[in-house]
């Protein structure tokens, strides 16, 4: 059994617009040592997901569905003190923009040293000495005085640094990352990929890593989910995902993109229209409304998650050997309109 | 080869045809202060610290570099929402450097900025409609009715439903906002468009569609861009020439295939390297690149010499005493660098 699994998870919000489904029957495991990535546009309910997962999404106005099993322990059903034991100490989490994930008013080392003692029983000046140590680790210069800064007295970078250390300082078995580059510039994105290589390679930690990027994928997930609406619609390795996509909207996510290698003046190829509402989700397959290879059946029943290679699932309902077909062809004219 | 003094930087040198856009030993400092009634200056951001470009009519010249290297306020300086510390900026031959608000106004309507975020550059409190027309308000252009349809011919362009004119902002996607913002910025017929990161903040899918709308409408609106923005590949695929800052300086100005095929200044090159690219091999090529250590050094104390010089794996002695002078390499690229890359035969 894996160390994480996601089961039919289904998290809706009660809006005075109406009901958001937000995630509606996500499935998905996480082994100890790998990285799972999720991708999918703002509103795919891949933040909620992760959000879900250490109990963040536990609002008056939700409703929240199916297992979410730690080491076999189902953290839904868990109360909420209990679940703070898990938080933190054993599932770690990193967000977007670490200003608004550390306190203004506080010095780090402040910080990073309550995180220790929410969960441990130990002394404040032994605390403060593995507060310097994660952040020596995380690569932060002079660690002894940055346990003094304010956060505003750091760059975004260091800023994600110290985010980083702190949810490392307890060893957790997984970390959830969630879009931890996205507000970063690009020298510095590379540097905290690889340090959440390295300490992944050296703890062996679980990590899901939530973005947007196709480019931090091909960099650091194992496996990637591609969630549209609330779905996870292809799910399978990073080399097959990336590389031999069968789902319309990964093919569409893909063609979105400029390359470096592009011949200028080409044409981008954006998906049509507009991510779907929530509120008032497309019948049948929730992509059908974008999707230039829709047919009679999509509008009407929405395609299950069905196996189409090893550890590769898709929900479509074109025929896979239609759908290999025009994968193959997008890419060719991919490759030789970058060759031309 | 030839070294290019700073101060008689010519227009062959720095652009495909008559300038539009010249600006010429460009500088902004912003004053650090402390105390309400004594203000005491405590140092200087050195945000633009001598920058000499020039954008030909037609073209569309990207600028890319790290956050709080001066782009944003080279941008500002362009459009003359900001007044430049010393330097000259020149549009269509006019210097503008210091004219009055007043007597800028008429040249407003000639220069247009496209915003990052479509949520916070929209009035949320007028129609879509009066936000696209404001510009022909203020300038005194057209008679009332034409405007309306003037405008509603400008929302069919760019993509939006005319019929939408009376709608507010909040009831548009993030996409459909930039539209708006897109169809503001072109209602004066303006010459030249700053784009300030118009695309960082929406979906790849919504992304692309406006990279297309803002290349369709340089061909159709005969436009001259300023594009600026983080991600390289982006940047890329709208420009003919990009130019890369580091702390306040222009450190390269390439032809985009040139920067990106043979990039000459180390920074142009760790910048490059340093793009995750989404392919399933993006990991072999990852383990052979260019990490910069650190952060950039604080542009209130920028470095003696080359800016570059404290992360720079090529930095000899000179770098950090003598301060490059940008240099013709050839092929379109020019670049400030003691230990050029790529120039050799």
């Amino acid at each position: 059994m894996a160390l994480l699994e996601i089961e039919d998870l289904r998290v809706r919000f009660q809006t005075r617009d109406g009901v958001v489904r937000a995630v509606e029957g996500v499935s998905l495991s996480l082994d100890r040592g790998r990285t799972l990535g999720i991708v999918g546009e703002s509103g795919s309910g891949k933040s909620v997901t992760a959000l879900t997962v250490m109990g963040l999404s536990r609002l008056p106005n939700a409703t929240v569905e199916g297992r979410v099993l730690f080491d076999g322990l189902d953290l839904l059903a868990l109360p909420l003190e209990e679940l703070a034991l898990y938080r933190g100490k054993r599932i770690g989490m990193i967000f977007q923009d670490p200003m608004s994930s550390l306190h203004p008013l506080y010095k780090v080392g402040w910080q990073i040293v309550e995180a220790i003692r929410a969960h441990e029983d130990v002394s404040k000046s032994a605390a403060r000495r593995r507060a310097r140590d994660a952040l020596a680790e995380v690569g932060i210069p002079n660690p002894s005085e940055r346990l003094d800064s304010y956060p505003h007295e750091l760059s975004g970078g260091m800023r994600q640094r110290v985010m980083i250390a702190m949810a490392l300082v307890l060893d957790p078995d997984v970390l959830i990352a969630d879009e931890p580059t996205t507000a970063l510039d690009v020298t510095v994105q590379v540097q905290i990929l690889d340090l959440v290589r390295r300490l992944q390679a050296e703890r062996g930690a679980a990590v899901l890593l939530i973005t947007h990027d196709l480019g931090v994928v091909a960099e650091t997930a194992d496996e990637v989910a591609v969630m549209y609406a609330g779905r996870v619609v292809e799910l399978g390795r990073m080399e097959t995902i990336l590389g031999a996509p069968e789902h319309p909207y990964t093919w569409g996510l893909i063609e979105s993109l400029p390359r470096l290698g592009d011949a200028r003046g080409a044409r981008l190829h954006p998906i049509a229209g507009q991510p779907p509402s929530l509120i008032h989700v497309p019948s049948g397959c929730p992509f059908h409304p974008r999707c230039p290879h829709a047919f009679a059946v999509c509008p009407e029943v929405e395609p299950p998650l069905l196996p189409s290679g090893p550890g590769h699932v898709v929900a479509c309902h074109l025929a896979p050997a239609a759908r290999r077909r025009i994968g193959l062809a997008l890419r060719s004219a991919a490759t030789g309109g970058s060759v031309g | 080869m030839s070294v290019v003094p700073l101060h008689s930087v010519t227009e062959p040198v720095f652009s495909m045809g008559e300038p539009l856009v010249e600006v010429r030993e460009l500088v902004k400092h912003f004053p650090i202060g402390r105390g309400v009634l004594l203000r005491r200056e405590l140092g200087r951001v050195h945000a633009v610290d001598g920058v000499t470009l020039a954008i030909a009519g037609g073209e569309a010249l990207g600028l890319v570099g790290e956050t709080g290297c001066g782009k944003s306020t080279l941008a500002r300086l362009v459009t003359r929402l900001l007044e430049p510390t010393s330097g000259t900026v020149l549009f269509d031959g006019v210097d503008i450097s210091h004219r009055s608000r007043r007597r800028l106004r008429p040249l407003r309507r000639e220069m247009q900025m496209i915003f990052q975020d479509p949520y916070s550059s929209l009035n949320p409190r007028r129609t879509v409609g009066a936000i696209i027309g404001e510009p022909l308000r203020i300038q005194r252009l057209g008679p009332r009715e034409g405007r309306r349809r003037h405008v509603q011919e400008l929302m069919a362009r760019v993509g939006l439903n005319p019929e939408h004119y009376n709608r507010y902002p909040h009831e548009f996607s993030g996409g459909q906002r930039q539209r708006i913002g897109i169809a503001r910025a072109l209602v004066t017929t303006p010459k030249l468009i700053v784009a300030d990161e118009p695309v960082s903040a929406l979906d790849v899918s919504i992304q692309a569609q406006i990279l297309n709308l803002l290349k369709d409408l340089q061909a159709d609106f005969d436009l001259t861009y300023l594009f600026i923005a983080h991600d390289l590949d982006v940047v890329r695929h709208v420009s003919d020439r990009v130019a890369v800052m580091y702390l306040g300086k222009i450190v390269e100005v390439s032809s985009g295939d040139a920067l990106y095929s043979a990039p000459v200044h180390p920074y142009s090159e760790a910048l490059l390297s340093a793009v995750a690219v989404p392919d399933p091999s993006a990991r072999e090529r990852a383990r052979d690149r260019i990490v910069l250590a650190g952060d950039p050094p604080s542009p209130v104390a920028p470095p003696y010499g080359c800016r570059f010089h404290t992360r720079c794996r090529y930095a000899t002695e000179i770098c950090s005493t003598v301060e490059p002078p940008l240099v013709d390499h050839g092929r379109g690229r020019i670049a400030a660098c003691h230990h050029p890359l790529n120039v050799g035969s």
